[in-house]
């Protein structure tokens, strides 16, 4: 044997630097190694909070991100008809100054004329403090197409969300519950978190229509009909309140369940019985008198009734006790056996309550009362779009979350624990500010959490004051806008028209709207004197995607190697449940493009234009970047962008701006975290010592205990305006909507969508997105788009065969709005009435520097063009949207249509087929 | 004709567990990006940016259908890589010696520079684990990531193959089964780890572990009402349960 000799010590790179990555909104801490100043490999930080040294498949791939060919190389102005993609290339002096040109107008006049609106930033805090000193009402990221019913329905109910905002107890937890959970927010600490479990032993249960991903490593999969999420949960609520399997403890001490619901009569009817102070209160056990819901020792009486008026408890004990919820009457209707309900809820109850675990650590609770140990609730729960992008998708996050709290399985040992800043009662966040002055900036952020009708953001006539109509009597609790309206409204100029759109990483003009082949129409849709009616779009994007050809002018941005970035407390973090984290990104690469980071390209705008903040005394620009801002920036006095190393150093949380930060954090691998104590780690809602430390380092500046609302007196509001009390009004037609989406317990009823059914759209068609692709990026991915190139429409086995299909076969699909034919497969583990397919893997020719033949311009195709943005008209003259009438979410899922088989395309093409948009950047050759 | 050694020293090796591997192609990614910058000639693509991009991987994940009997349909995800076989036939059927075992830890590797490119060993290989790579005409596989885990260059930790560092859901070990006593060798036993294709008589050292049974609710008895609130109502039902406080 000549065994060649091996240098198994090779050389591995000059310099490692760390940084964070974007491939998705995960924001993992990776390691670049560069090797002759290029990137010549990128692996997970073992440090970093959030991924432990794992790493995705798009974050291995980020390097082919970097030097993606489809990458914008200068500030572009359209030079041919909108939507041709004629452009020519100027100057960033020029780009700038006619940003300005346009815009300064704008803010002297009429500020709600810029609609400015961003997808994919992880800059919200800053994006929006800059469109609050422009002082248009128009502002909002992409949430409201995303997964806002899970954010409003988590804030409203628990003062937290699941997003990334929250995370099983992985260490303790037994008994692990995804609803509806595709593989994307969060995706790779909850990769981390089920392989654990796994290791452990403990149970994973899916609950979803498609067994893909994390629903194939279930150990049970129930798959749902779209939908109807709401009504299982409700079921599981109904059986264990039968059982009398509740945590009444739990209820009685840190839920609002043993407040009063007033019954008499008139304005006040449903809203919570007062005392003199206007506080809600209790019925104390000991006493059975009233008593401070927050008095040391008090005993909270759930069955308690105070001069006829009942408790929540009771309330809601009296409506899903009722019949209606039981599983037999509500199993056709989901798809699940009524014995499969009943053994997955006698399963909960077994794992909470039998099963429960103690973990020795006294603490004291924000009553004063003291606790000798940890009781856990070792059951935990997640969901994410699959359940919210349905027009019941708020009741139905609402549904789940009282589940979790009669389960007592939120902040307790083994369940669901809120990462910092959350837990934070939504008392603590901001109102909607939407008044529009010329020239002068918006008096508060641009979104909140409404409380009553009062706090809408109406103009004097009643009419919506937000070109999305966010904050309307359509979707009252709209807390991250209604972007998928934004291009709609503006056309139909209802509630206005708009100048200027200003977009930010957010493909509309293809992915990211529903309705996509309209939207293109919209885009360029003209006035009778040829100007576009929307006169002017102005767009940010690192690369050439189909929303560039859509655009006047062009911002190009750059690659997430080569900017700053703060992953900041004040807006999306990389907290923990046991510390709050943030973090950085900074230059590892230098552009090699007349590119800028979006951001610092913003302050330079607002610099321009005189915006207040922006400006320092000498009139010259306040911030020299992005990182200057990141660093120097002060939301309240010693808060700041970032949490780490401030003051001289030591500051954790608060403190002055130091100008060294931006180096300690480097120094440290990109991120800081500040530990939260182990007294700390539970119940933090109601802990003393949590409250304290999250005073101490800055999340709050007065200690907020809250109770949970399970029952949401927000909501009764609303429903009480609708019934015709109160001086703020909704229109007559919205009255019996309000009536049915705002009741303040969690209801279901169907989605808008199923309208759909009588007419023979009896199929439910869903996307989902890969753990190897984000959006639209990853076709560019030169590794990525060999994964997974293209997109077959998954058909279940019934219609498999109903339909006669086989290997190579197309369908025809139609929706009440738009048809589409495109490639199918066949797949069983798959609910029974859905197709799917993969999200956002379909382009448009000349898109992203591709070649005008590749598979994903070619077989690709989006589900959007069966989507509309309006629900059907009802005669009444209104445009009613497809979104959740409660906060504005786009109902993606409550999609319906009919499925035949079709000839396969003589040219092999899906349809609709587009003509190619002219690339803006030469097509890809070698890599 | 290559020879075999007749037993190496130890025999490195991956442990992949099917009950936890989601699919999301993190290890294809990683193992793509270490070696296209480590041993050999870089794992070229073709026509990235074309209709029909195709590249060299060294490490693949399959999805596959699979319908138990008397169970929910499932999804079975498959990472596909080389197994380092003992008796490996991409060895023995090399003309030139360039596919070779190593005595000391069993990996098989391609020295490269004595490959030929004639593709015989991938024709040998019964689980479609060598690449050839359209550019440079040279055989690729999976190295077991040689230049990592002896590397002195690398912090300890990380002396590791590429897709076991970045595994998300920890579904990939890395180890001597050789030693029965290792912490891979004692997986497989605790698991049923098994061998892929034993028919074909190439003695993997690479082991798979099983998806665990699936679909098997919790048996225990359902739960009881706690009384016919038919016939109580809520006040009943009420008392029975604020009883328990």
């Amino acid at each position: 044997m000549n065994q060649p000799r091996l240098n198994t010590s090779p050389h591995v790179s000059d310099e490692v630097r760390k940084t964070t990555c974007y491939m998705c909104a995960c924001r993992c801490g990776i390691n670049v190694h560069l090797t002759s100043g290029r990137v010549s490999y990128i692996e997970g930080n073992r440090d970093h909070p959030i991924n432990k040294g794992v790493l995705c498949a798009k974050g291995a791939s980020g390097i082919m991100q970097v030097t993606a060919p489809s990458r914008l190389r200068t500030p572009l102005r359209r030079v041919g008809p909108r939507g041709s993609g004629a452009f020519e290339p100027i100057s960033w002096d020029e780009a700038l100054q006619t940003a300005v040109d346009w815009m300064r107008p704008l803010r002297e006049t009429a500020p709600e004329k810029l609609a400015f609106f961003t997808g994919r930033d992880q800059s919200q805090s800053f994006t929006g403090w800059w469109a609050q000193a422009f002082g248009t009402p128009n502002y909002a990221a992409h949430g409201g197409f995303c997964s806002v019913n899970m954010a409003a329905a988590g804030i409203y109910t628990l003062g937290g969300a699941f997003w990334e905002f929250g995370a099983p107890d992985w260490e303790r937890s037994k008994l692990f519950v995804l609803f509806g959970v595709a593989e994307d927010h969060d995706s790779n600490p909850i990769k981390i978190g089920i392989g654990k479990m796994k290791e452990r032993g403990a149970r994973v249960i899916g609950v979803n229509p498609i067994r893909t991903g994390y629903n194939a490593v279930a150990d049970d999969w129930i798959g749902i009909t779209p939908g109807t999420d709401g009504l299982l949960i409700l079921s599981l609520i109904h059986c264990l309140l039968e059982a009398g399997k509740v945590d009444l403890e739990y209820l009685s001490r840190f839920t609002n369940a043993a407040y009063l619901i007033n019954e008499a009569e008139g304005p006040e009817k449903g809203l919570f019985v007062r005392n003199a102070e206007a506080q809600p209160f209790v019925i104390d056990r000991r006493s059975g008198m009233p008593a401070p819901w927050e008095a040391k020792g008090v005993q909270p009486d759930l069955g308690a009734v105070w001069q006829g008026h009942r408790t929540v408890f009771q309330h809601m004990a009296e409506r899903y006790l009722s019949p209606d919820y039981a599983p037999e009457a509500v199993a056709a209707r989901c798809g699940v056996t009524a014995l499969r309900i009943r053994q997955l809820a006698a399963e909960l109850a077994s794992v909470a309550f039998d099963q429960a675990i103690e973990i020795k650590q006294p603490w004291v609770d924000f009553r004063g009362d003291e606790h000798a140990t940890m009781i856990g609730r070792p059951v935990s729960f997640h969901a994410m779009r699959g359940i919210s992008a349905h027009s019941n998708g708020f009741q139905t996050g609402r549904a789940l979350h009282l589940l979790q709290i009669l389960l007592g399985a939120v902040e307790t040992p083994g369940s669901w624990r809120m990462k910092p800043p959350y837990p934070k009662p939504m008392e603590a966040h901001p109102t909607p500010h939407f008044v529009a002055v010329p020239g002068k900036p918006l008096s508060g952020p641009h979104l909140g959490y409404v409380r009553g009708p009062e706090q809408l953001a109406l103009l004097p006539d009643g009419s919506p004051a937000r070109i999305d109509k966010a904050f309307s009597w359509e979707n009252p609790f709209s807390a991250h806008g209604l972007m998928h309206m934004v291009i709609p409204n503006a056309v139909a100029g209802d509630p206005y028209r708009i100048d200027t759109l200003f977009l930010y990483m957010a493909n509309m003009a293809w992915n990211s709207s529903m309705n996509t082949a309209q939207v293109m129409e919209m885009l360029t849709a003209q006035e009778a004197d040829g100007s576009y009616t929307i006169p002017r779009i102005i767009y940010s994007d690192a690369y050439a995607s189909e929303m560039v050809a859509y655009a006047d002018l062009i911002l190009p941005d750059t690659t997430y190697l080569e900017r700053h970035d703060c992953i900041s407390m004040l807006d999306r973090p990389v907290s923990e449940p046991d510390a709050a984290g943030d973090a950085i990104r900074w230059p590892v690469v230098e552009p090699d493009r007349d590119v800028r980071g979006f951001q610092s390209v913003l302050l330079d705008l607002g610099a321009r234009l005189g915006l207040p903040g922006m400006v320092a005394e000498d009139g010259r620009a306040k911030f020299k970047d992005y990182a200057d801002y990141i660093v120097t920036h002060q939301r309240r006095p010693g808060v700041g962008p970032l949490m780490g190393f401030r003051g001289n150093g030591d500051g954790e949380g608060r403190g002055a701006p130091n100008p060294d930060q931006m180096a300690r954090y480097i120094e440290n691998g990109g991120f800081y975290q500040a530990h939260v104590p182990e007294e700390a780690a539970f119940f933090k809602p109601w802990n003393r010592a949590y409250q304290d430390w999250a005073v101490q380092v800055g999340l709050f500046d007065t200690p907020q205990p809250y109770l949970f609302n399970i029952w949401s007196e927000p909501m009764r509001r609303f429903q009480l305006a609708a019934e015709g009390h109160g001086a703020v009004q909704p229109p007559d037609h919205l009255r019996a909507r309000l009536k049915l989406a705002m009741d303040p317990l969690p209801v279901w009823y169907e989605p808008f969508g199923d309208a759909a059914e009588p007419f023979g759209f009896t199929v439910h068609a869903l996307t989902q997105r890969p753990m190897d692709m984000y959006h639209s990026w990853g076709s560019q991915n030169a590794w990525l788009r060999q994964i997974r190139g293209h997109n077959p429409l998954f058909v279940p086995t019934k219609l498999w065969q109903q339909h006669g299909f086989s290997e190579g076969d197309w369908a025809r699909v139609t929706s009440a709005t738009g048809q589409i034919t495109v490639p199918v497969v066949h797949m069983a583990a798959l609910n029974e009435n859905t197709v799917w397919t993969w999200n956002a893997i379909g382009k448009r020719k000349g898109a992203w520097a591709l070649n005008e033949g590749a598979t994903e311009a070619k077989q690709g195709f989006l589900l959007n063009h069966l989507i509309s943005e309006l629900l059907p008209a009802k005669g009444d003259g209104m445009r009613y949207s497809n979104s959740d009438p409660v906060t504005g979410q786009a109902a993606w899922f409550d999609l319906r249509v009919r499925i035949e088989r079709a000839d396969p395309p003589a040219d092999g093409h899906s349809r609709p087929a587009f003509g190619a948009i002219r690339p803006v950047v030469p097509e890809g050759g070698k890599r | 004709m290559t020879c075999l050694p007749g037993k190496t020293e130890r025999a490195l090796g991956l442990v992949i567990d099917l009950d936890t591997c989601v699919g999301c192609q993190a290890c294809v990614t990683a193992c793509k990006g270490w070696n296209d910058q480590g041993y050999g000639v870089p794992l070229s693509d073709q026509n990235p940016y074309g209709s029909t991009p195709s590249g060299t991987f060294l490490n693949r994940v399959h999805s596959y259908q699979v319908q138990p009997e008397a169970a929910a349909p499932m999804i079975v995800n498959f990472p596909r890589s080389c197994l380092h076989c003992t008796d490996a036939p991409c060895v023995t059927v090399c003309p030139t010696g360039a596919s070779y075992k190593r005595v000391e830890d069993g990996i098989v590797l391609v020295n490269e520079e004595a490959c030929i490119g004639c593709g015989l060993c991938a024709w040998a290989c019964p689980y479609g684990a060598r690449e050839m790579d359209a550019a440079a005409g040279v055989m690729k596989k999976c190295t077991l990531c040689v230049d990592r885990i002896y590397n002195e260059n690398l912090p300890e930790e990380d002396r590791e193959p590429a897709c076991v560092r970045t595994c998300p859901t920890g579904a990939r070990h890395f180890g001597d089964l050789a030693d029965p006593g290792s912490a891979v060798s004692q997986l497989v036993a605790a698991r049923g780890g098994y061998d892929l294709m034993p028919e074909q008589g190439t003695r993997p050292v690479n082991k798979y572990l099983p998806p665990r049974k699936k679909d098997r609710p919790d048996q225990a008895s359902l739960l009881a009402p706690l009384l016919d609130i038919q016939a109580t109502g809520l006040a009943g039902w009420l008392d029975r349960v604020l009883g328990k406080i």
